[in-house]
C-alpha cells in the first residue's frame, strides 16, 4: 500500500508518496535526493538522521514519512540562507567541530535546538554536553562541538 | 519492515473504527518503540492505526489536587510545563529524563504506559504516585495496570486517554540509566502524600511494582535511612548484559535512598 502527502521541506512544498512503511530519512534521501541527513544506528540512539518538524528536533529514522503529512520539515539543506551559513554550521566551522563529519548534520540539527529552547538563557557547558545526549560522534570527544554551541547560542540569542 | 497498511485517526472513535476493521491493527502514539521493534521484525501488525491527528488526546489540566496528562502529550511538553513542575516537580524530572531532546519530542505517556516496557520512566510515576489510568471505557489503578512484562489490564482495542496523578506533599525520582539507551537499568519513584507513602519501581522486574516493605519504614520516618538497609529478594528481577539482578536488587534501595533524599530536600 502507498500513502499520498503534503509537506513543507526546507521551504518548499512537496506533494509525494511513499509506502506505507517507508521512513522519513530514507524518502529525505532516495526520493529527494537530501543526502545531508544520515543514517548511522537506525536505532534511534545516534542522532545522525536528526531534522526539524514542525522546528522541533526529531530522529527521522524513527519516523515515518506518513507521519510527517502536512508538517514543516528543515534538513541540514534548509539551514544555509542565500549562501550564507546558520550561525551553528559558522561556528562548528570556525571550532573545528568535526573530523569525519558524519554525525555533523544531527549535530547542528540538534545543537540548534538546545539553543532555541533556551531562548535569551547563558548557555553553560553542562548543559550542552548533557543536552546532546541524544548525538553520538565518534571522533571527536566532543570537545570542539561543545564550545561551537556555545559560541553559536551567543550569536544566535543576538539575532 | 514488513509491510502494514498506514491510517491516521483524527477522533477516539474514528481510531476505534479503523481499529474494529482491522485484522491484527495497532495503535501507535509516538512510535518511539513500536518503530524500532517494526523496524527488526519482531511486530507483524497487518495495520498501523496513528493516533497524532487526535487532537483531545494531547493537554495538561493541573487542579488544586490532581495533575492530568492527556495520552498524546509528549514528554518534553510535560518536562517543561510549569504548572507540573511546580505540583509534581518529580514527574516533571522523570519526563525530562526520558531517552533523549529528540526522543521526549515524540515519545508520549500514553505510548509509554500501553507498552509497559520495563524500563521505561513513567510506569515508576504511575505506581509510586499512585496514578489512574484512563481509557475510552474505564478508570484502571495504578495497582491494577501493570501485569507483567509488557503486559497492561488494557483489552484488546481500548485505548488510554489520560492518566491523572493525585498531587503528594512530597515526591522523589532517581534513576539509574543505561549510558546508551538511558532507559531504566532501575528508576523509582517515592512520594508521600498524608499517611499514605508510595515506592513505585521501573527497570527492575518484568513490570513496575511496589516495595511494601519500605512504605511501611517511610511512613514511620520519611527518610533516607529508613530504607538504606532494606533490600528486596533479586530472585524474580531481570537480569541482562547491563545488569544482574544481584545488581539491580542492590541499586533499588541505593535508588529508593536517594529519591527520599531529593523528595525531602
Amino acid at each position: 500500500m502507498t500513502v499520498k502527502f503534503t509537506m513543507t521541506i526546507n521551504g518548499k512544498e512537496v506533494q509525494g508518496e511513499s509506502e506505507d512503511r517507508t521512513l522519513l530519512v530514507q524518502y529525505l534521501r532516495e526520493h529527494l535526493g537530501l543526502t545531508g541527513t544520515h543514517v548511522g544506528c537506525d536505532t534511534t540512539q545516534c542522532g545522525c538522521c536528526t531534522v526539524h518538524v514542525d522546528g522541533l528536533p526529531m530522529k527521522s529514522c524513527t519516523m515515518l514519512t506518513a507521519q510527517a503529512d502536512g508538517k514543516n520539515i528543515t534538513t541540514i539543506e534548509g539551514l544555509a540562507k542565500d549562501g550564507e551559513l546558520h550561525p551553528m554550521q559558522a561556528a562548528f566551522r570556525e571550532n573545528h567541530a568535526l573530523q569525519c563529519g558524519f554525525c555533523t548534520p544531527g549535530m547542528v540539527m540538534s545543537s540548534i535546538g538546545i539553543v532555541d529552547r533556551h531562548k535569551g538563557e547563558t548557555l553553560d557547558e553542562k548543559t550542552v554536553r548533557h543536552e546532546l545526549e541524544g548525538n553520538i560522534c565518534r571522533c571527536t570527544g566532543y570537545h570542539n562541538i561543545v564550545k561551537a554551541v556555545l559560541s553559536a547560542s551567543e550569536v544566535m540569542n543576538k539575532g | 519492515m514488513y509491510e502494514f497498511n498506514y491510517s491516521k485517526a483524527s477522533s477516539v472513535d474514528e481510531a476505534k473504527t479503523l481499529h474494529g476493521k482491522s485484522e491484527d491493527p495497532k495503535f501507535m502514539s509516538g512510535g518511539m518503540t513500536l518503530l524500532p521493534t517494526l523496524k527488526q521484525r519482531l511486530a507483524q501488525p497487518s495495520d498501523v492505526i496513528d493516533l497524532a491527528g487526535i487532537g483531545e488526546l494531547v493537554g495538561i489540566d493541573v487542579t488544586a489536587d490532581t495533575v492530568t496528562i492527556k495520552a498524546m502529550t509528549p514528554h518534553a511538553v510535560v518536562a517543561a510545563n510549569p504548572d507540573i513542575q511546580k505540583a509534581i516537580p518529580a514527574l516533571a524530572k522523570l519526563a525530562g529524563g526520558i531517552g533523549d531532546p529528540m526522543v521526549r519530542n515524540r515519545g508520549t505517556i500514553g505510548g509509554s504506559l500501553a507498552n509497559s516496557d520495563p524500563a521505561a520512566d513513567y510506569p515508576a510515576a504511575v505506581m509510586g504516585l499512585n496514578g489512574t489510568i484512563h481509557t475510552d471505557k474505564r478508570e484502571i489503578a495504578a495497582d491494577d495496570f501493570f501485569e507483567g512484562l509488557f503486559e497492561t489490564a488494557l483489552e484488546e482495542g481500548e485505548m488510554i486517554t489520560s492518566v491523572s496523578f493525585p498531587i503528594p506533599d512530597k515526591a522523589g525520582y532517581m534513576k539509574f540509566p543505561n549510558p546508551a539507551s538511558r532507559y531504566c537499568i532501575v528508576g523509582v519513584m517515592v512520594s508521600q502524600k498524608g499517611s499514605d507513602v508510595r515506592v513505585g519501581v521501573t527497570g527492575a522486574g518484568g513490570c513496575a511494582f511496589r516495595v511494601p516493605e519500605m512504605e511501611t519504614a517511610l511512613a514511620a520516618n520519611f527518610a533516607p535511612e529508613a530504607v538504606a538497609e532494606i533490600s528486596i529478594p533479586d530472585g524474580d528481577l531481570n537480569s541482562d548484559i547491563h545488569a544482574s539482578s544481584e545488581y539491580r536488587a542492590h541499586l533499588v534501595t541505593v535508588m529508593a535512598k536517594r529519591a527520599v533524599a531529593e523528595a525531602t530536600a
